[in-house]
């Protein structure tokens, strides 16, 4: 298996979601491949910081002024 | 009344997280989440129970975002198929290992400015289906049902974001990385 052919199937990988005989092909690939098995874990720690850091929070006191108008705004329509 | 005001506080942040991730302006997102649950409330009786309300909210919440993009670019055109034929992404440049432990080297509202000016970078298309798919944890399939995009085309994409996003976070995680790094902006 190639790096490239590694790549087209990081998502199978990333998601668990490779069937057994893939499977084994790309973990043997990574075993002698540094870089795709730096690929590999960083895009894993990508993801894993993405989902763990609320980057858009939303504060109380404006999700309280956004229920009221919203409620306003449905009991006009 | 009383029902919906509880849908509205089960999935308000949500639509806030997904509407910021397309319009990248907190006063556009607060009204993408008015204009969003509005909508859904004078559609309710078209929603077909065949889908779940928060996929058809949640679709609903990206098409206004993709209207407040279009409206900020003075009546230009924004889909979620803009600039997705870029190359960039589609292999690894930065090979560097990252810090055991990136989250070490950065406080938390510097980590949250990284990670925001670092998506920002990428296009809305990309950016929507990370989003879903990998940050509100829609499957393959919701995500595609959501933003009328083939099963191929949504993993595509999602791949696509992953690695720019990896790409563009080598510079503040690898291992020799300084946190003065932060400071320089993402690319």
């Amino acid at each position: 298996m190639t790096c490239t052919e590694f790549l087209a199937q990081l998502d199978e990988m990333l998601d668990q979601d490779a069937a057994v005989p893939l499977r084994a092909d790309l973990e043997e690939h990574l075993r002698c491949c540094e870089h795709c098995e730096i690929t590999l874990s960083t895009t894993r720690t990508t993801i894993q910081i993405y989902r763990s850091h609320e980057i858009y929070e939303l504060p109380e006191d404006l999700r309280e002024r956004l229920h009221k108008a919203i409620l306003a705004k449905c009991r006009k329509s | 009344m009383a029902a919906y005001e509880k849908l509205v506080k089960q999935y308000d942040r949500q639509v806030f997280r997904i509407a910021n991730h397309i319009v990248q302006n907190r006063e556009d997102a607060e009204d993408v989440v008015q204009d969003a649950f509005l909508k859904a409330y004078q559609k309710l009786n078209q929603f077909q129970g065949n889908s779940k309300f928060y996929t058809w909210l949640v679709r609903i919440a990206v098409n206004e975002s993709l209207m407040r993009l279009r409206k900020r670019r003075t009546g230009k055109m924004v889909s979620i198929d803009e600039d997705v034929e870029t190359d960039e992404g589609s292999m690894p440049r930065d090979l560097a290992d990252w810090s055991p432990d990136p989250e070490a080297l950065y406080g938390q509202s510097e980590m949250a400015d990284i990670l925001r000016r670092t998506i920002q970078g990428l296009p809305p298309g990309f950016r929507v289906v990370f989003a879903l798919r990998d940050v509100e944890g829609l499957s393959t399939e919701e995500t595609a049902e959501t933003l009328g995009l083939s099963i191929p085309a949504v993993k595509s994409r999602l791949l696509r974001a992953r690695l720019q996003l990896r790409e563009r976070l080598s510079r503040y995680f690898k291992r020799d990385a300084k946190p003065a790094q932060a400071q320089d902006g993402a690319k």
